[in-house]
């Protein structure tokens, strides 16, 4: 919130300006009525034709003996499948699961890495809005598994723990709804949204603040911005790794709460 | 605290509060990625697994199937081994008892032989005795008439000559049979 308020009284005195969140937000390429066609709307419209478009390529043959492609490919596919659907969500049915975490992880994945291309430079989950719509749909989804499965009875298993003294159940239940059913798809969510828009916004401000140290007349000044110009490279090797794993996260918490509804009865 | 929110509230940017626009982007955009996922991209890579594991299990499938061709090859050719060691063996045995049979009827004909050549022996021994029974026979009668016309040609009363005459014609004969037996 600081960080927020810094320009308000800092800019008339001609110091630095760091970026604010309202730089997140490019001006619209174009817009039709209220909707802003923006960098960001074509990132994630190009996210489905690269997602797609890589995978139909790499399986287009179907060899035994895979090329390089297919191999990368099989490779992107086999780690959703066999390491995040059947180790997490396992049984015999988790094929039905990895088509949704096939599609959820790459979309992440792919958006998250917006962020560490020069020119693209734009995580599109660092905008809310994209976040909350993974979340709510996995949320509907894992709890709309956990009553086809278990019917009525699932509030019961979702929400009192076995082995739990009766006279603590009255603490313990309100605390299981609300992490379970309220906490959940915000933090989902959140987490996203928080690491991307915080990483977005460290490489903006190296990004201005080298800029700014540079424009500085005196020397030494100015050859702080090496420092900087380090710092900010570290950090964006920080970032792409902070990418992967939150794309990571997200899809291994959307396999975690559907087992957990799944096998409800088990926990 | 309050500045901050009043800013934001100025600028529109608090980061948490949503564009509609924005949701909708990324619902329609994910919506349609699920759909390419769903129809082609995890069909085409299950098909590529289920070919590759086919490929591997009918290896092994082939494999196994080569194996129990051997082991049947196998079985066969000591099921013939054992066969044509009784085939030997059963002719081995005929061998044997037809040998054996061989010898019993030749002990037998050679017994046989045996039997009828002493039976023959025997028979023409008795005949050459009827035979020189037969000729002894009339020999002694005209013998025995000859030393009657001579003891009557010279005294029947007379023991003593008569004795004489008998004992002469005794070695008379024998001596005409040692002669005989000397010629033979």
């Amino acid at each position: 919130m600081i960080a927020l308020a810094l320009p308000a009284t800092t800019q008339d005195e001609g110091g630095f300006s760091p970026p604010t969140i309202a730089d997140m937000h490019l001006p619209p390429l174009f817009s039709i009525g209220s909707f802003d066609f923006s960098k960001h709307t074509a990132l994630v419209l190009l996210s489905v034709v690269i997602i797609a478009g890589f995978f139909m390529y790499a399986a287009r043959k179907g060899s035994l003996v895979p090329s390089k492609m297919q191999f990368l490919g099989e490779f992107g596919y086999g780690f959703v499948r066999n390491s995040i659907g059947k180790d997490i969500i396992g049984g015999r049915d988790f094929m039905k699961y990895v088509p949704l975490l096939f599609a959820i992880f790459f979309f992440v994945l792919v958006n998250n890495i917006y962020g560490a291309i020069p020119i693209l430079q734009l995580p599109t989950f660092s905008h809310v809005g994209g976040a909350y719509f993974i979340a709510a749909m996995v949320w509907v989804i894992w709890i709309a598994l956990g009553f086809k499965k278990h019917g009525i009875r699932y509030l019961k298993l979702a929400t009192v723990p076995s082995g739990v003294p009766w006279y603590l159940l009255p603490l313990i239940i309100p605390i299981e709804i609300i992490s379970n059913f309220l906490v959940r798809p915000i933090t989902h969510s959140l987490r996203l949204f928080a690491t991307m828009l915080s990483g977005h916004l460290i490489v903006m401000v190296a990004g201005s603040g080298i800029e700014f140290l540079v424009m500085q007349e005196n020397i030494l000044l100015q050859g702080t911005s090496l420092l900087v110009l380090a710092g900010a490279i570290a950090m964006y090797f920080l970032e792409a790794l902070i990418m992967v794993l939150q794309a990571y996260i997200f899809v291994l918490l959307t396999a975690i709460y559907i087992e957990g509804a799944l096998h409800a009865d088990a926990h | 605290m309050n500045e901050a929110m009043i800013l934001a509230a100025e600028g529109g940017t608090n980061p948490i509060i949503p564009n509609g626009w924005e949701i909708l982007v990324v619902a329609i955009s994910f919506a349609i990625l699920m759909y390419i996922v769903v129809k082609k991209v995890v069909p085409a890579f299950e098909k590529i697994y289920a070919e590759r594991t086919e490929a591997i299990e009918g290896g092994i499938a082939k494999a196994e199937e080569a194996q129990a061709e051997a082991t049947a090859a196998l079985e066969e050719y000591k099921q013939q081994l054992t066969d044509a060691r009784t085939e030997a063996n059963r002719i081995r045995e005929e061998a044997r008892s037809e040998g054996a049979r061989i010898l019993a009827d030749l002990k037998d004909k050679a017994a046989n032989e045996s039997a009828r050549i002493t039976e023959q022996a025997h028979a023409q021994i008795e005949a050459e005795r009827a035979s020189a029974v037969a000729s002894l026979r009339s020999e002694v009668g005209s013998l025995a008439t000859e030393l009657a016309g001579r003891i009557v040609g010279e005294s029947l009363n007379d023991d003593e000559r008569s004795a004489r005459v008998v004992d002469r014609f005794l070695a008379d004969l024998e001596s005409e049979n040692e002669n005989a037996g000397a010629a033979k």
